[in-house]
């Protein structure tokens, strides 16, 4: 067999192919995105360090643009729909970049024989979450392919917004002593995509967590100086995010198991699919680090806000070089890894 | 949700850890060390979860058995399904399965270059399955213990009560005692007491060891996999090391019954027969087996599709065998972490997640 080169002089063979683990989020992803994307389009600009949205400067201002893709089974689950999680996907991404979401891009595959009403049923509740939120659909596109060429409804988002002064964020800001904060219980998006799907009856109260972070930024960046990171824990869950920030630094993070909020359903539901939760994915929460001093403010104010009505402090910023340790329940430590491949496919 | 959070209350897990430390302290000024095999992956898996391992004095080691199914899973098994997979024919399977390495390809890869494989979460989605493509062939890949077996056959029951003819089982089906009975025979393997699994004790009930117990003489203890119940299990094994004593204990009494599950006992006598069969890294056990009677030879996938399960090679470096029997621990296999991780693993100790490797690397690295 003849190994072909990549553009990076990667050796590839013929038989390797995507796997479904490198949609994952975790660190098939991660490396497919390194060898393949980085190599070609980040290699300068502003996709180096990959953040959730590209930074732009236009003249003074300084625009965020990010874009999303779509493909969760089933399009209408517990708690909302494919709709809202385009919508929300995007915005969260623009919005934890630092920028005040204004614009959107609406763009749908359909496949053949999708009832007309559920259509209709997603595009009033992408038009309500937008509307919610106040970003614009600008522009759009629409294409239908025959029967079993994708699954009833792709969608893919993209979004720009208006960068907030003053509020820089970046890993390089984080420091020993600064500490974790989470908006909300962690993993009830993946959990309830999950009960949807296998059709776990044990509860009827899971509800995915989608919706938007925006005003969450907003009400954070008043202590702006004081803000050092923020990102939405979706696929891969706040492990993969907090993974990824120690990766190769020399400070670590420590978590408290029992600070960390999660829903009972969305806990049982992982106890029963054997599946850790800070592996799991959400779409209306945002993790942020910020100086201890301006924790208490933020924590305060996101309390008072009903999406972050389930915030806490959930760990601190340690010297202990590039890794994530949870203090478990029980008074035991253990280290926290980034997912490897496929953990729960199509869930946004 | 108390059947959660009063299992993995801290101020009592602090208690439990005290004691086990004074019982380690009486078993080291008689320079003895507890070496305590937890022969379930739930068991493994929980240890590393919740970091018990390093709560535990020195003296106190916890070797992780050869309990983790997908572990255990032979080359050659793997092998047989992605050739299933070639013929065209629709395998669905728990999802760790998929990148459990065969002789030289996973499920994953069948998948990728066009095989249909499916990953269920329950057993009766592949019936499922069956129902709804009529003119495609189903095979489940049938791997587990006592505890996995009775879903999955039920498979077998379903399809011949509703007279569906496209659903088999390709059955790797395995038993805990005889597990047992071996390792105890095994020279190499040096362990003073057993933390026997939950939910396999659950089906097979606490007296399908007492044999065994009086035989090897050696402290046994059924526990549950909640942090407490694991934490009690261990200071049981101790205070029976201390005291000299060798004793099944049954302290998950609030879910193992003496006789055990006598519905899923019936259900598996009914339709299965022990058999030999070939654990990975470990070799064949005589009896530790189970295959399909013949009476229900036509969902039996091996004899259906004239699939032979021997011969796979796995690769020779990797030390999952020895692993499994305690004899290493994990990072001492050369291969740990340098080219065997678990995005890339090459022994099933490092794909399944309740595999020692993986479990580990997860956890412990």
């Amino acid at each position: 067999m003849q190994p072909i080169t990549n553009i990076r002089g990667d050796q590839v063979t013929d038989t390797e192919r995507i796997l479904l683990g490198h949609g994952g989020g975790g660190k098939l992803s991660r490396n497919l995105i390194d060898r393949e994307i980085v190599t070609r389009f980040g290699v300068e600009g502003p996709l180096v360090g990959l953040p959730d949205g590209a930074q732009l400067q236009i003249g003074k201002e300084t625009l965020v643009f990010s874009t999303d893709s779509f493909v969760v089974s089933p399009l209408e689950f517990p708690g909302g729909d494919i709709g809202k999680l385009a919508v929300h996907g995007t915005v969260n991404d623009v919005s934890v970049s630092g920028a005040v979401p204004e614009w959107l891009s609406l763009a749908l595959i359909i496949e053949e024989g999708l009832e007309m009403k559920v259509l209709q049923r997603i595009l009033d509740s992408i038009k309500e979450a937008a509307d919610e939120i106040g970003v614009k659909v600008v522009t759009g596109d629409t294409k239908v392919v025959a029967r079993g060429q994708c699954d009833r409804l792709f969608i893919n988002t993209a979004g720009i917004g208006r960068k907030i002064p003053g509020l820089e964020t970046g890993v390089d800001r984080i420091m020993q002593g600064d500490v974790v904060i989470t908006s909300g219980t962690l993993g009830d998006h993946g959990m309830a995509i999950m009960a949807a799907r296998e059709k776990l009856t044990l509860n009827n109260d899971l509800q995915s967590d989608t919706g938007s972070v925006h005003r969450l930024v907003e009400a954070a960046s008043k202590w702006a100086h004081g803000v050092k990171f923020m990102r939405d824990p979706t696929r891969g869950g706040i492990a993969a995010v907090l993974g990824e920030i120690v990766e190769d630094r020399s400070f670590g993070i420590v978590l408290k198991e029992e600070k960390i909020p999660y829903n009972p359903d969305a806990r049982a539901v992982s106890e029963v699919l054997g599946i850790d939760l800070m592996h799991v994915a959400c779409e209306g929460r945002m993790l942020l680090i910020c100086d201890s001093k301006i924790a208490g403010n933020v924590l305060k104010a996101w309390k008072a806000l009903p999406e972050g009505a389930g915030a806490e402090i959930i760990g601190e910023v340690t010297d202990d070089n590039g890794r994530v340790i949870l203090e478990t329940q029980i008074g035991g430590k253990r280290m926290v890894d980034i997912p490897q491949g496929e953990l729960l496919p199509r869930i946004c | 949700m108390k059947y959660i959070d009063g299992f993995r209350n801290h101020l009592a897990a602090k208690a439990i850890t005290e004691d086990i430390h004074k019982l380690a302290g009486e078993l080291s000024v008689l320079n003895m060390e507890a070496r305590i095999m937890e022969v379930c992956g739930s068991h493994t898996m929980s240890i590393a979860r919740y970091g018990i391992r390093q709560i535990l004095p020195e003296n106190v080691r916890l070797i992780s058995g050869p309990g983790c199914p997908v572990c255990v899973t032979d080359a050659a098994y793997i092998d047989a399904a992605i050739e299933l997979a070639e013929r065209g024919i629709h395998v669905a399977t728990f999802g760790d399965m998929l990148k459990v390495p065969g002789s030289s390809r996973t499920l994953a890869d069948a998948r990728s270059a066009g095989g249909q494989v499916h990953v269920c979460y329950s057993p009766l989605d592949a019936v499922k399955l069956a129902k709804e493509n009529p003119d495609d062939e189903i095979v489940f890949l049938g791997i587990g213990f006592e505890t996995t077996v009775p879903p999955v056959i039920s498979i077998v029951k379903k399809a011949k009560a509703e007279n569906l003819k496209n659903i088999s089982v390709l059955t790797a089906f395995k038993l805990v005692p005889p597990a047992l009975e071996a390792l105890a025979q095994d020279e190499n393997v040096a362990v003073n007491g057993f933390l026997l699994p939950a939910h396999v004790s659950a089906i097979i009930g606490a007296d399908a060891y007492s044999s065994f117990v009086e035989k090897y003489k050696v402290p046994s203890v059924i526990a549950g996999f909640e942090p407490l119940d694991i934490l009690l299990g261990i200071k049981g094994l101790l205070e029976q090391l201390a005291g000299g004593k060798a004793e099944l204990v049954n302290q998950y009494a609030r879910v193992v019954k003496n006789k055990g599950n006598r519905i899923a006992l019936d259900l598996i006598d009914e339709l299965l027969e022990p058999a030999d069969v070939s654990w990975r890294g470990i070799g064949t056990i005589p009896q530790s087996g189970l295959a399909l009677r013949d009476e229900f030879a036509e969902y039996d996938a091996s004899k259906k599709y004239n699939i032979t399960v021997e011969g796979g090679a796995p690769d020779l470096r990797c030390r999952c065998g020895d692993v499994l029997k305690g004899i290493i621990l994990p990072d001492e296999c050369p291969l740990f972490n340098k080219g065997c991780t678990p995005l890339f693993p090459v022994g099933p100790c490092m794909v399944s997640s309740e595999g020692s490797c993986a479990a580990y690397y997860k956890y412990s690295r």
